[in-house]
């Protein structure tokens, strides 16, 4: 197909011809284009459907704020619904479809909601669906959302990649029209640190647009030979492509830069976009203005655009969406469009102007304050109707409306942080103004400067402000600096289905309706209404919709309100803000030093926060996890057995005041621990509540070594150093985390000590008597190798915890494992681990869970009353010290082969199960190869005393009910004798 | 006037001339017998319910701006009961219970919508916890599943199982879980309130309590004073603001929690899902746009905005469960002020001024409660006792130390 | 937002953690509080709307305890010093 509307002039590269297609049918471009200046020029004006009506929809726009010509971008799984085809760039091959309509765009079968429009109007669903109840999920609303959306997911994942960057300047410009431009040049001649930041893929915003002159250049050339300048000073960096989204605190900036969607397929290695936190101690914002609209009676049919919009189709791109176009406007603005597309030869109808006093042409037709009384064209437009002056109706052929109603500016970034814009009478518009983000000033059409003289002084003004520049203010190039003349003309009276927001079918009758009900304030309007709401976020419509609320409501538009305007500034697509944090990569992931060691062997990895465990080591001939794990832990209680436990938090603390310290932030006592010595401790939360457990080993006077949970390392660490700074800042302590500085092993069962002594050096006695349970030293091994040695257990068996320096922990497993295989010794996972700490009744992660106290875990009589603690005071509290309180107790099944479940909650063996009966929960339950049946332990009300007592496991979700006798958490070596061997 | 079908099909064919406002917009009287502060959900349905369940019709809502401006207007619309404690499972059972019957009780469809709520589990501490919450759940007489990978693989194929940095391994299900569309909850409470005489005034600013002899008497406000047998406090985020013009300090903070709406897309997802790995919940409204947020912003805030950490974390967590979302868009993002408690649960109880009540600390959870928070603090206001499912939601439970602690993460609201 | 540390100069707050109100260093005197004092300390708030001291925990840096004062309206942050200069009594 020939490009039938492609005009003379524009900035594309008529060398080099794209094809594309859209909709199964091929079409060719040039390079320059978007996916709809290529449409226009092949006479395409279909392009969408709207969302309610499914009415079809050509342009609106030329930009970002593009409503109707939504569409789906390329296919497969890189399939990207929603795009807007006026900000697509073409490229060779690029593939679209359009949306919401079923089965072609032409014939939507979905389009006879239109007909039924009057039943459809603004809140009818709030009214109806009601009877009979069950309707609603099963019917209607089944209904409702077949229909909802506008294109689709692929449903496959994103191939591409996305990347997040940091930059920081000390001015940011966002836009480079007139007004960025000459900012930029005046900033980056000045030395500062420049980033100009703009939207389109190239940069002079409506200069490009435009015929005007600047410097005796023709705009665009002005800009372009300004970017080149600019290019190529060192200081300031042009960002093209790039979209800053949001303005949040402290002149932090969101921006999102597309790298190759401008490309058929993205080189290797390059991310499809990249979201820039900007940095910027001072910004400027040139965002330029959007124009509005006028309402009439349908004038939503392609075809009908933005008379400033069609400027830029004819004089950047080169294309009109007719042959013979007509304008509508109620400024001077609209008879440029004229002016500008007589120009190209394009026929021009005529210029219905509203003003009686419109200024006439030698070149066209100007009907002097007439006005848009309707429209008509099935799939396009063909005829408007025009109401003129003297009351008689005229009927005029043409393929394109231009509309203007004047130009909004573009403030949605200042009012990110919340700032409202104030309303300018003389503009008929809002304006920046009352709360601006901080460091952040607006210039040019943003701020309601709208002539290209008066846009480019003001980005001048605004950068020697901001940069506090002396001396003279440089001369600001030639250019036009027509006056504004900008009166409100928001609907043609009369008007009923006349459409303010066109991607979700708002029209003025809707807003009349929204009046009628009460929905009055511009938040109910928009909520009532859905106006503004669409993927546009209401930069064409909601000035439309306010302004005749407005006059329905007898009040003025400030009274009314504006919207508040939210990032980002135009869609975000949800990759790009996630970047490369999916997948694999969504955490990091740590591994322990002798990981590697342990995938060699076959381990199965767990994640357990951010760390990958060894969960179980399966032998050959294993099949079932429980055969691996059972092994482990007879292995160990019968010999020995090595564990990997340097995810365990490790925090050395230093100082004269250590001891003091750990006094404080333990509820147990620790002043008067030994050197040498190691003890249980429990930290509490101050409200009471545990916090956490682990211990304290005293390696010197002022040197402790404490160990926390592998869980809650960080949140233990970061309780630590508030106490040290906020309340103790004049104590002689410092902390350090060392869990990643040393890697440790929990060696453990009757053959552990000989093992140890296979590779401690001589020099250290570990016999019983002199190294005794609880003793801790620091120690050489393998012939000099510094290592700390604990004589603690876990598991309940003789046991010690070794550990060295990171880089031997590979090592050092190795050698154990190789040491020990006289021993039969065995590398056991986490699931041994959790078995054998539940055949001792130790408590972990489920049992402090955060709501459970001294108390209730069966340590009440381990806070000390002699000293204060963190938490000792608010532990004291009634609630937490009730007669009944629950206490963690020891559970096996009364039928030795019944199943125990963690989740699972207690019941008295008679009477009813429910919530009021509840007698308490099982916190761990795990099969216990020692004891052969299963085994839980549990919080029980009143539990101290009810030892020998039968109750129902009940846990429904689960399909459960067993009976299970109450016995100690102990199920072990009750006496400890092991531990002491 | 009610609402249906066929009052709809009449307007349309006579020019919708029949349509009134939803509400009245009344000048407020001298008295009333019982005033509410805050014409939020809870508020609302405050009013419906003294109005519908407790005979009082002398009932005024004072609202400084519009009505459903609040956190009704800006929430993900999700609505369950699965939570673990006895102190909060029948209350949120009730609310749901509620909500289930909501349409007809306030002839006013919010399109109340029970497409079922899926918390995912990542590891095997997480499935203990999530089986002793079902079972709780079930025991307190509201609905739970649990279900295994290949269940959801079933019903979620585009979740990510093959490439999960921490795999799904299971969930629990409430199958009456779902969404509202969170609008038209305030308008359908204020409506039916008003229907009953109850006086909605908006743009009225409460400046002061006249408190004498230990007794509230009413309210100064921006439009006069305001007498009122008794005065409830219903103002989420700005609890702590308002109850200081009583001379009262709460166990509550105020922080900022952002939501999400991308783009309208064509449907994808039935119900809706919770990351357990990640910040990350997500639904998909009637309109077809992503519903979705993940935690609070984490430091005190009265700005309902947030910033671009938790907006990226969040679409982290967005990526790593269904990375099939990389090509949709963010449209919009808001925050809203919560009411974080000291223990994460809300408070529904008397002052220690006579005729003072108050009702807050709802966190970022205060949407499905709604109908619940609005009938048991009518409940209150009306009888002086607590509802029988809000006994636990007393302001002395910090100092007696009944704290309901979903959550277990103690006196941090930022952690809650 | 960019909270500008004492010893390090400007740093994004996402690098730290956020310990709630500075009023948490006036830990009751436990020879004296009652058990009031302890309810009021661990419980109640001020929750200003306007200048607000608060702690936030650099731990993605050096480790310190910051005192920053803030606007809980507008964020704005007019003052940061080290939690542990303050002068909180051992």
């Amino acid at each position: 197909m020939t490009q039938n509307n492609r005009l003379n002039g524009g900035q594309i590269d008529r060398n080099t011809t794209l094809n594309f297609n859209f909709d199964g049918k091929k079409y060719t471009g040039h390079p320059g284009d978007t996916l709809a200046s290529a449409l226009l020029a092949n006479n395409v004006r279909l392009m969408g459907r709207s969302f309610k009506y499914h009415r079809p929809r050509g342009p609106l726009t030329a930009g970002s704020e593009e409503p109707n010509a939504i569409v789906e971008l390329r296919s497969g799984a890189r399939q990207e619904p929603n795009t807007r085809a006026t900000t697509a760039e073409l490229f060779d091959g690029l593939a679209a479809k359009s949306q919401n309509r079923w089965p072609s765009l032409a014939f939507d079968a979905m389009a006879i909601n239109d007909r039924f429009s009057n039943f459809l109007t603004a809140g009818f669903y709030y009214k109806t669906f009601m009877w009979p109840a069950a309707f609603w999920e099963k019917i209607y609303e089944p209904i409702i959302r077949k229909a909802a959306g506008l294109g689709s997911l692929s449903m496959q994942a994103d191939p591409d990649e996305y990347d997040k960057g940091f930059r920081h300047c000390d001015l940011l410009i966002i836009g480079a029209g007139p007004a960025g431009l000459n900012a930029a040049l005046i900033a980056g001649r000045s030395g500062a640190e420049v980033i100009l930041a703009d939207e389109d893929f190239r940069m002079g915003g409506r200069l490009n647009a435009e015929t005007f002159a600047v410097a005796d250049l023709a705009g665009a050339d002005w800009a372009a030979q300004t970017v080149a300048e600019l290019s190529a000073m060192p200081n300031v960096r042009l960002m093209p492509r790039t979209t800053v989204i949001g303005a949040f605190d402290h002149g932090i900036y969101g921006a999102v830069e597309r790298i190759t969607d401008h490309l058929a397929t993205s080189p290797t290695g390059k991310p499809r976009q990249i979201l820039w936190r900007i940095y910027a101690k001072q910004t400027v914002l040139c965002a330029g203005a959007t124009e509005r609209p006028i309402a009439f009676e349908n004038n939503d049919r392609p075809g009908i655009m933005l008379a400033a919009s069609m400027r830029s189709y004819a004089n950047r791109w080169a294309t009109t969406p007719a042959q013979r176009v007509a304008i509508f406007t109620n400024n001077d603005d609209g008879h440029r469009t004229a002016q500008d597309l007589h120009a190209k030869g394009v026929k021009i109808a005529a210029v219905i102007d509203t003003r009686p006093d419109a200024p006439s042409s030698m070149d066209y037709e100007v009907l002097q304050g007439a006005q848009v009384a309707d429209t008509k064209g099935r799939l396009g437009l063909t005829f408007v109707e025009v109401a003129r002056a003297d009351g008689t109706n005229r009927t005029i052929e043409c393929g394109a409306l231009g509309v203007s109603g004047g130009w909004n500016p573009n403030v949605q970034l200042t009012c990110h942080q919340r700032g409202r814009p104030i309303w300018k009478e003389e503009l008929a518009a809002f304006v920046p103004g009352g709360t601006l983000p901080p460091y952040m000033s607006v210039a040019g059409a943003a701020v309601g400067t709208f002539s290209t003289h008066g846009a480019l002084k003001s980005g001048a003004d605004a950068v020697r402000k901001a940069l506090g520049l002396k001396g003279r203010a440089p001369a600001v190039p030639q250019a036009e600096d027509a006056p504004v003349n900008q009166t409100p003309f928001w609907y043609v009276t009369g008007c009923s289905r006349a459409w303010l927001d066109q991607q979700n079918d708002v029209t003025v009758k809707d807003v009349k309706l929204s009046h009628q009900e009460g929905f009055r304030s511009v938040e109910h309007l928009k909520r009532y209404t859905t106006l503004g709401m669409a993927t546009d976020q209401g930069k064409t419509s909601n000035m439309g919709g306010l302004a005749i609320m407005a006059e329905l409501a007898g009040k003025s538009i400030p009274e009314v309100g504006t919207t508040i305007f939210r990032p980002p500034y135009t869609p975000t697509a949800i990759g790009t803000l996630a970047g490369r944090m999916r997948g694999k990569e969504f955490h990091p992931t740590r591994l322990t030093p002798s990981h590697f060691w342990a995938k060699e062997r076959g381990a199965v990895f767990v994640e357990v926060g951010n760390w990958l465990r060894a969960q179980w080591f399966p032998l050959p001939g294993e099949t079932h996890w429980r055969q691996s794990v059972d092994r482990e832990v007879l292995a160990t209680r019968s010999s020995v057995g090595v564990c990997d436990c340097t995810t365990l938090g490790k925090i050395d603390v230093q100082g004269t005041d250590a001891a003091t310290f750990l006094n404080k932030v333990y509820c147990n006592g620790f002043a008067k621990l030994a050197v040498g010595k190691t003890r249980y401790g429990l930290m509490l939360r101050e409200d009471g509540i545990a916090l956490d457990d682990g211990t304290a080993a005293r390696l010197a006077e002022d040197q402790f070594v404490v160990t926390t949970t592998t869980a809650n390392a960080a949140r233990v660490y970061q309780h630590m150093e508030f106490v040290r700074q906020c309340l103790m800042p004049q104590a002689d302590v410092q902390l350090i985390s060392t869990t990643e500085a040393w890697a440790q092993y929990a060696v453990a069962g009757p053959n552990s000590r000989k093992l140890l002594q296979k590779i401690v050096d001589a020099e250290f006695d570990i016999s019983n008597e002199g190294f005794p349970f609880m003793a801790c030293a620091n120690i050489t091994v393998c012939g000099g190798l510094r290592a700390r040695l604990f004589r603690i257990s876990f598991s309940g068996e003789l046991a010690f915890e070794i550990a060295v320096p990171s880089r031997y922990g590979d090592a050092l497993m190795r050698k154990l494992m190789a040491e020990g295989e006289e021993f039969d010794v065995t590398a056991y996972g986490t699931e041994a681990l959790g078995v054998m700490r539940i055949e001792k009744g130790h408590a972990a992660g489920n049992e402090l869970n955060g709501t459970t106290t001294a108390l209730n875990l069966g340590m009440g009589r381990m806070v000390s009353k002699a000293k204060d603690s963190i938490g000792s005071k608010l532990a004291e509290r009634p609630g937490l010290n009730e007669p009944d309180a629950l206490m963690q107790v020891g559970l096996r099944p009364v039928n030795k082969d019944d199943k125990v479940t963690a989740g699972g909650h207690l019941m008295n063996t008679n009477g009813p199960v429910d919530a009021a009966h509840d007698q308490g929960y099982v916190t761990s339950a795990a099969f216990s190869p020692t004891l052969g049946s299963m085994i839980g332990l549990g919080f029980l009300k009143d539990g101290g005393n009810r030892n020998g007592e039968t109750l129902r496991l009940v846990s429904p979700v689960t399909n459960l009910t067993v009976e299970v006798e109450v016995v100690s958490a102990h199920f072990v070596d009750p006496e400890g004798e092991r531990v002491r061997a | 006037m009610r609402y249906s079908g066929f009052k709809v099909i009449k307007e349309a064919l006579t020019g919708h001339k029949g349509w009134l406002p939803a509400w009245r917009d009344p000048e407020p009287k001298a008295h009333y017998d019982i005033v509410i502060i805050g014409g939020g959900g809870h508020g609302l349905a405050t009013a419906h319910y003294l109005a519908s369940v407790y005979g009082q019709h002398r009932v005024a809502v004072i609202e400084k701006g519009w009505i459903g401006g609040g956190n009704v207007g800006r929430n993900t619309t999700i609505i369950r009961s699965n939570y673990l404690l006895d102190g909060n499972e029948p209350f949120y059972e009730f609310s749901l219970k509620l909500w289930e019957g909501l349409e007809q009780d306030l002839n006013y469809n919010a399109m109340v919508s029970q497409r079922g709520i899926m918390n995912l589990i990542h590891s095997d501490a997480q499935r203990d916890a999530f089986v002793r919450r079902g079972n709780a759940m079930i025991l307190n007489g509201a609905d739970a599943e649990l279900l295994s990978e290949a269940q959801i693989r079933q019903e979620y194929p585009f979740l990510n199982f093959d490439d999960a940095r921490f795999p799904i391994k299971g969930g629990l299900a409430q199958r009456r879980g779902g969404t509202v569309r969170h609008d038209a909850v305030a308008w359908g409470y204020a409506r039916a309130a008003d229907s009953r005489g109850v006086d909605i005034i908006q743009n009225c600013e409460v400046t002061g309590f006249r408190v004498e002899n230990g007794k509230c008497l009413g309210v100064e406000t921006s439009r006069g004073f305001i007498g009122a047998g008794r005065v409830g406090c219903a103002v989420a985020g700005n609890s702590s603001r308002l109850m200081a013009k009583a001379g009262m300090r709460l166990p509550i903070e105020s922080h900022v929690l952002q939501a999400f709406v991308s783009e309208g897309l064509k449907p994808v997802l039935p119900g809706v899902i919770t990351f357990g790995a990640g910040h990350f919940y997500v639904s998909q409204s009637d309109k077809g746009g992503l519903v979705f947020g993940g935690d609070i912003d984490g430091y005190n805030s009265y700005a309902q905005r947030g910033n671009l950490p938790v907006v990226e974390d969040v679409c982290e967590g967005g990526m790593a469960i269904m990375p099939m979302i990389g090509r949709a868009r963010l449209l919009r993002m808001w925050g809203g002020i919560m009411d974080m408690s000291m223990d994460g649960s809300p408070i529904i109880d008397r002052t220690h001024i006579d005729g003072l009540y108050f009702n807050g600390g709802w966190c970022y959870g205060g949407f499905k409660a709604t109908p619940a928070s609005g009938y048991a603090f009518a409940h209150l206001l009306a009888r002086d006792e607590p509802h029988e499912t809000a006994t636990a939601y007393r302001f002395d439970r910090f100092r007696t130390g009944h704290m309901i602690d979903e959550k277990g993460m103690g006196n941090q609201p930022n952690l809650h | 937002m960019i909270i500008n540390h004492p010893l390090l100069g400007p740093r994004d707050s996402a690098e730290f953690v956020y310990l709630g109100t500075a009023n948490l260093m006036d830990r009751p005197d436990p020879d004296t509080a009652t058990p009031e004092d302890w309810h009021d300390y661990a419980y109640l708030r001020d929750n200003p709307a306007g200048p607000h001291r608060e702690l936030w925990f650099h731990e993605g840096g050096d480790r310190s305890i910051l005192i920053v004062t803030r606007d809980t309206t507008t964020h704005e942050i007019s003052s940061v010093e080290l939690a542990r200069n303050s002068g909180a009594q051992a």
